[in-house]
């Protein structure tokens, strides 16, 4: 099933933007994250993939410092965006997450126009010194967002009034328009229907040409579809990171091929 | 799985039986909810009815403090009757001889025969001839010209018209005879003595003990206007300030976990308490003076800060994360997530909440009696608007609270009448908090 797309998969070796070494994440007493070594490459497509409750949405969360805002959660070890640790004292997170955007499962614009969803990043990053300025970040971003053909017309209409899969798109255009270098996205499909899906798979692909996507999926099959490599997270450990088509073919570790094949999780 | 295969429908099954036919357990949670609404409709009905029954007693006992009875009539006094009045030693005394010639002739032209007596007239109308006097003296180029007074009846013929007092239970004085009444009846017949609305009521300011009839609310009203004015400057920056920081930026552990069990409690304490504590810091400590609706709208400012805190700790808390989540994510500070994103979703409940506790301040009396704001200091208006806040004055419940305690029952007429006006106050309140709270909402 998985086999005919991956043997033309591109599998050149890119220069790394994401390393963690030895990260461990704590939620008070649980040991949520243990010994997670994983280098993520720029202007790849990087899958996240493992059962419920195995961490990886927590491990995303630790690369733009999402969980900063958990009070129980503790992170060691070391993350370096571009060589730079993000986890030390002199970095701001606010910062960081300029550079590293985020989408989330749930499409969660802000109940304000389309228009102003798009703006806030650049307007509070001050990216525009003008209104021509701005009004050209939204459209680019809202082009890139891949709904700009949808939504021209009504820019001042409500965000929230917009489809499930619109509102996905539009949450992608408003993390890409504070032109950030990581792009996370955490299950952005599963309140999606299969059209929806499919046109924000294909945003994915695009959007791999300027930017590095990790992307948190609970389905193989997308996984599979849009990611050159995988990784795939069982009980908190990193069991197994590899090309995609190597991983959901010729698996080195047992779990994961049981996970694949449907046995575990 | 193979268990629900093998199970055959029909006699066996569980749910067997016809679906025509309500089976035992279906009737008895069918009759459960049908009594569960008959409660509820019962609870309605007993809400409306004691409902019903405070709007239509307050509106009744409430309405006649709106109107009072006058005696109107036109009469011009001419420049040489001026001039002759002034010079005399017993003025006020030249202008009710005026006035009674006038209302003779009133009363001749339409028909009635003999004569009044003056002393009756002078019992009845009370202190016309300073009225007229006043009139003139600051009108003069009105003399000469027909001018129609509205001169409002003695204390004790608005008692007649309300039915306190009757020919059998008055007992004959210098102030009233049973024959006055009669001579009240003429004049009603005649049109010379009316109900007018009673605007004084509206505006005037509590009289003495000994004048029910001129009593009004309107100081005590504008008390009350300062008093909220301060409580929603100092309680609403104040409390909304310590819910965001509570809720958003403070650590959870022991010591926020206190001032939140101690600040729900703070909204469960008596009012007397924050009374007594304002005399002690605001008047005996601080030497801030005594009645002034300043110190009012500070001890209800303590008594209003744990409503709103809490009511705005609960609307922060119902904006989904996802808003905080989406504004963090693409790169705001967590203050700017909070006051761009989470305080205007939070602000309908904010205003809710602030005007729940506004309303309370509004009707508090027992903390207002102890800092000395009771009723019968509302003599006069403030000279201006900082005068307001430091000025002795009353607020509306607690010159209620005086007019219902005195002895004359005609000020317990004026104290429903002044129920009605708080009613109405709180009514004004609750309609702008609904109009602002549209307006937040409409965003979508």
């Amino acid at each position: 099933m998985y086999d005919a797309p991956h043997t033309e998969r591109d599998v050149d070796q890119k220069e790394t933007k994401i390393a963690a070494r030895n990260v461990q994440v704590f939620y008070g007493d649980t040991h949520a994250i243990k010994d997670v070594d994983v280098d993520i490459e720029d202007r790849t497509v990087t899958a996240f993939i493992g059962p419920s409750g195995c961490g990886k949405s927590t491990f995303l969360r630790c690369l733009n410092r999402m969980n900063d805002t958990i009070d129980v959660c503790r992170v060691e070890g070391e993350i370096t965006l571009d060589g730079e640790n993000i986890y030390d004292r002199k970095v701001d997170p606010v910062q960081l997450r300029a550079k590293v955007g985020m989408v989330f499962q749930k499409p969660n614009p802000f109940p304000k126009s389309i228009y102003d969803n798009v703006a806030y990043g650049p307007r509070i990053h001050g990216m525009a010194k003008n209104k021509a300025e701005l009004d050209e970040i939204v459209e680019k971003s809202l082009r890139r967002g891949a709904i700009w053909d949808e939504v021209k017309d009504r820019l001042d209409a409500p965000g929230t009034g917009l489809s499930g899969g619109q509102q996905q798109r539009l949450c992608i255009a408003r993390a890409v328009a504070t032109e950030p270098e990581v792009l996370l996205m955490d299950e952005p499909c599963s309140a999606l229907d299969p059209i929806a899906t499919s046109q924000v798979e294909e945003l994915i692909d695009e959007l791999r040409t300027t930017y590095s996507v990790v992307i948190v999926t609970h389905s193989m099959q997308q996984a599979a579809r849009v990611s050159q490599k995988t990784a795939f997270f069982h009980l908190g450990n990193l069991v197994e990171y590899g090309e995609t088509g190597q991983i959901f073919t010729k698996p080195q570790d047992p779990r994961t091929e049981s996970y694949i094949t449907g046995r575990i999780g | 799985m193979t268990d629900a295969t093998a199970q055959t429908p029909g006699e066996g099954s569980r749910h067997g039986g016809s679906l025509l036919a309500q089976d035992k357990l279906t009737k008895k949670r069918n009759a459960a909810e049908t009594r569960f609404k008959a409660y509820g409709m019962i609870a309605i009905i007993i809400g409306l009815f004691f409902l019903v029954m405070l709007a239509v007693s307050i509106l009744r006992s409430g309405i006649p403090a709106f109107t009072t009875y006058a005696v109107t009539l036109e009469m011009s006094v001419s420049e040489e009757e001026y001039a002759e009045a002034e010079s005399q030693l017993l003025k006020t005394a030249a202008y009710t001889d005026l006035f009674t010639r006038n209302l003779e002739q009133a009363l001749l032209e339409r028909g009635m025969t003999e004569g009044v007596d003056q002393e009756a007239i002078e019992r009845i109308v009370g202190k016309v001839g300073s009225d007229i006097r006043e009139f003139y003296r600051s009108n003069e180029d009105q003399l000469g010209q027909p001018v129609e007074f509205q001169l409002s009846v003695s204390s004790r013929v608005e008692g007649y018209f309300a039915g306190r007092l009757t020919r059998d239970n008055i007992s004959e004085s210098r102030f009233i005879t049973a024959a006055d009444f009669d001579l009240v009846d003429q004049l009603e017949e005649l049109g010379i003595i009316s109900s007018i609305f009673d605007w004084n009521f509206i505006t005037g300011a509590d009289s003495g003990v000994d004048n029910p009839g001129g009593a009004g609310i309107g100081v005590s009203l504008v008390g009350s206007l300062v008093m909220m004015i301060v409580v929603l400057v100092l309680s609403l920056p104040i409390g909304v300030a310590a819910s965001i920081y509570l809720e958003e930026f403070a650590p959870k552990n022991r010591f926020t976990d206190l001032i939140e069990v101690n600040i729900s409690n703070l909204a469960a304490v008596p009012s007397i308490v924050f009374g007594i504590l304002g005399l002690a810091v605001f008047i005996q400590f601080a030497h801030l003076p005594q009645s002034a609706p300043l110190v009012g709208g500070l001890v209800l400012t303590l008594m209003t800060l744990p409503t709103i805190i809490i009511s705005t700790r609960a609307s922060l808390k119902a904006v989904p994360p996802s808003i905080r989540d989406a504004a963090l994510g693409v790169g705001a500070s967590k203050m700017q997530s909070v006051f761009h994103h989470v305080l205007p979703l939070a602000m309908p409940g904010i205003l809710t909440g602030t005007i729940i506790g506004l309303a309370q301040a509004l009707g508090e009396t027992a903390p207002l009696l102890l800092i000395g704001m009771v009723g019968f200091v509302a003599r006069e208006y403030p000279n201006g608007l900082l005068d307001g806040f430091t000025e002795a004055n009353s607020a509306m419940p607690a010159q209620i609270y005086t007019w219902a305690s005195r002895s004359d029952a005609a000020f317990y007429e004026k104290a429903w009448g002044g129920i009605i006006i708080l009613l109405l106050f709180l009514l004004t309140m609750n309609i702008i908090a609904i109009i602002l709270r549209r307006r937040f909402e409409r965003r979508w």
